[in-house]
């Protein structure tokens, strides 16, 4: 076995629910593709926004509203830092990454493609990347074509030749799987998408929690991300589009916020980003989201990416010693993120979660949001366990455990 | 979970009661679970509203797969106005354990097949007017 990756962390003691016992023994949480846990200054952020500072916000006069909107707008320059945009103006709240998708394809879409056109996905994007288009299709008529992938799970980027013309005006991927763990190469399909004179838009929801991830240098045009999944709250998401795109789009939603001047008969747009925040936004959810990025930035998301990799090489070793265990995605860490996603022989998906929540121990069980990507595999359903910064080398120990466990008592 | 319902449920996931298919079932029908790839068929073979044989059919986890079994065995020469009776309750009852909403889902899929197919032969038969 490989050497444990240094625990150097200390990083699980700042989560207050991975003190919770389950069945008596320690909480150990493998389910953090799907959503992260919060550390403790993102709940008392929210806390205190609620105790000390609620109001609406962009309305009001009075003190509140003032600093309601002051922390609101705060959140909002983090997540531009963060991602390196280059202005605060391009990054706009949303409800999650689902959300920003489908305001990319009703508003931008909508607005620049017509019938014929093409918008170029990839088979292994979560249904989030892949029903707008298909909702898309249903209204205008657009084509949707699909990268494959490989059997190691990759994007088979020989195909990209025929796939690309003039007729493709967008390409959306996955910039990370949440599924197969696959760090695409999206700087080689930005650049060729671009050559075809079409825009990218990257669904970062994988890969923004985990990586370092600057918007600028990647020279991409649109990209969506979710809080829940970066120690953020629920209900709070972004979409972030290059400003000249972003100003050429009409609104998404229509309501209180997002206008300058309303009369009866007309109706003016608001600047951005506030165009695309119809109505009260989450204004503690973004505060929250701004506090999980102070304090992810503060431990440094090359850190946090170098932690995850240490970890998911020791998984995969420790994997590859169970017999009957069907890794999905590339085998070697450095190309993927930190999850790991199997089949195990004779063994059905749900009964692995099961037998591992006896042993407090929480990863996915199912399709994850990825259908057609299971299809591709020949597959109904797999297990996925899924690492953050606050996962310890022990807790793979106990994973790989519980699985021989699930091995004896399931498989025959 | 409980260790004696689990060695149960297992021993039903690997050596299944009535798993097959009947020469001449008079009622087929299968249901699926699409989030987890669960598939059980339930093929009866009633005569005068009474099952005289049933089999199922299928794959998927251990919860979907030993309660369609034990459903089998359940209803085996009962009447349909018997298999009406049953219902997440009896299930629960039979698998001896208590479940979430994801996993009753599973369980219940057996049912649910037994169901659908029965109470279309009778309404297939009511319109028919016989």
């Amino acid at each position: 076995m490989a050497s444990p990756p240094v625990d150097q962390s200390g990083w699980r003691a700042d989560f207050p629910i991975l003190q919770r016992k389950i069945h008596d023994m320690p909480l150990i949480y493998l389910d953090s593709a799907a959503s992260t846990q919060k550390p403790q200054r993102v709940l008392d952020a929210m806390t205190s926004f609620y105790a000390q500072h609620n109001s609406n916000v962009h309305r009001g006069i009075h003190t509140l509203s003032e600093e309601a909107t002051t922390a609101y707008e705060a959140a909002r320059d983090k997540v531009t830092s963060f991602i390196n945009a280059s202005s605060r103006q391009e990054v706009v709240f949303t409800r999650n990454t689902t959300e920003s998708i489908n305001l990319l394809a009703q508003s931008w879409a909508r607005a620049n493609l017509r019938g014929g056109d093409v918008v170029l996905l990839s088979e292994m994007e979560h249904h989030a990347n892949l029903v707008p288009w298909q909702l898309l299709r249903q209204q205008i008529g657009i084509e949707l074509r699909f990268i494959p992938v490989t059997d190691e799970g990759r994007l088979e980027l020989e195909a990209l030749d025929a796939l690309l013309d003039e007729r493709v005006k967008l390409l959306s991927v996955a910039h990370v799987s949440n599924v197969l763990g696959t760090i695409n190469p999206v700087e080689l399909l930005i650049a060729r998408a671009h050559g075809v004179g079409a825009r990218v838009h990257l669904d970062a929801a994988q890969s923004v929690p985990h990586m370092p991830v600057d918007v600028q240098a990647l020279n991409v045009d649109f990209l969506s991300f979710s809080g829940h999944k970066m120690c953020g709250p629920t209900g709070i998401g972004i979409f972030w589009g290059r400003k000249a795109l972003l100003n050429a789009m009409p609104p998404f939603l229509g309501g209180g916020d997002m206008i300058s001047v309303v009369t009866l008969d007309e109706v003016t747009w608001a600047d951005l980003p506030h165009k695309f925040e119809a109505g009260t936004p989450s204004i503690a959810e973004a505060i929250g989201l701004g506090a999980a990025i102070d304090y992810l930035s503060e431990i440094g998301m090359a850190t946090i990416h170098g932690h995850e990799q240490a970890l998911t090489a020791y998984a995969l070793e420790a994997c590859a010693q169970i017999d009957g265990l069907q890794l999905l995605g590339p085998s070697s860490a450095n190309e993927r993120a930190g999850l790991l996603t199997f089949t195990l022989d004779g063994v059905h998906p749900h009964d692995i979660a099961a037998t591992l929540d006896e042993r407090a121990i929480a990863i996915r069980a199912g399709h994850h949001c990825a259908q057609p990507l299971h299809a591709r595999f020949g597959i109904p359903a797999s297990a996925r366990a899924s690492f953050y910064l606050y996962n310890e080398a022990w807790e793979i120990d106990a994973l790989v455990e519980g699985l021989e466990e699930a091995q004896r008592l399931y498989a025959f | 979970m409980d260790p004696l319902a689990r060695e149960t449920i297992i021993d039903y996931y690997r050596n299944p009661r009535n798993k097959g298919h009947l020469d001449a079932p008079t009622v087929s029908h299968e249901e699926k679970n699409p989030t987890c790839g669960d598939v059980v068929t339930i093929e009866l073979m009633i005569e005068d509203g009474v099952i005289q044989d049933v089999r199922f059919d299928g794959h998927g986890c251990s919860i979907s797969q030993a309660a369609a079994s034990m459903l089998t065995e359940r209803v085996m020469g009962q009447s349909l106005a018997d298999v009406q009776a049953l219902d997440k309750e009896a299930v629960m009852e039979m698998l001896g354990i208590e479940l979430g909403p994801a996993r009753l889902k599973c369980a219940l899929l057996g049912l649910k097949a037994l169901k659908v197919g029965a109470y279309g032969l009778e309404s297939w038969d009511w319109q028919r007017g016989s």
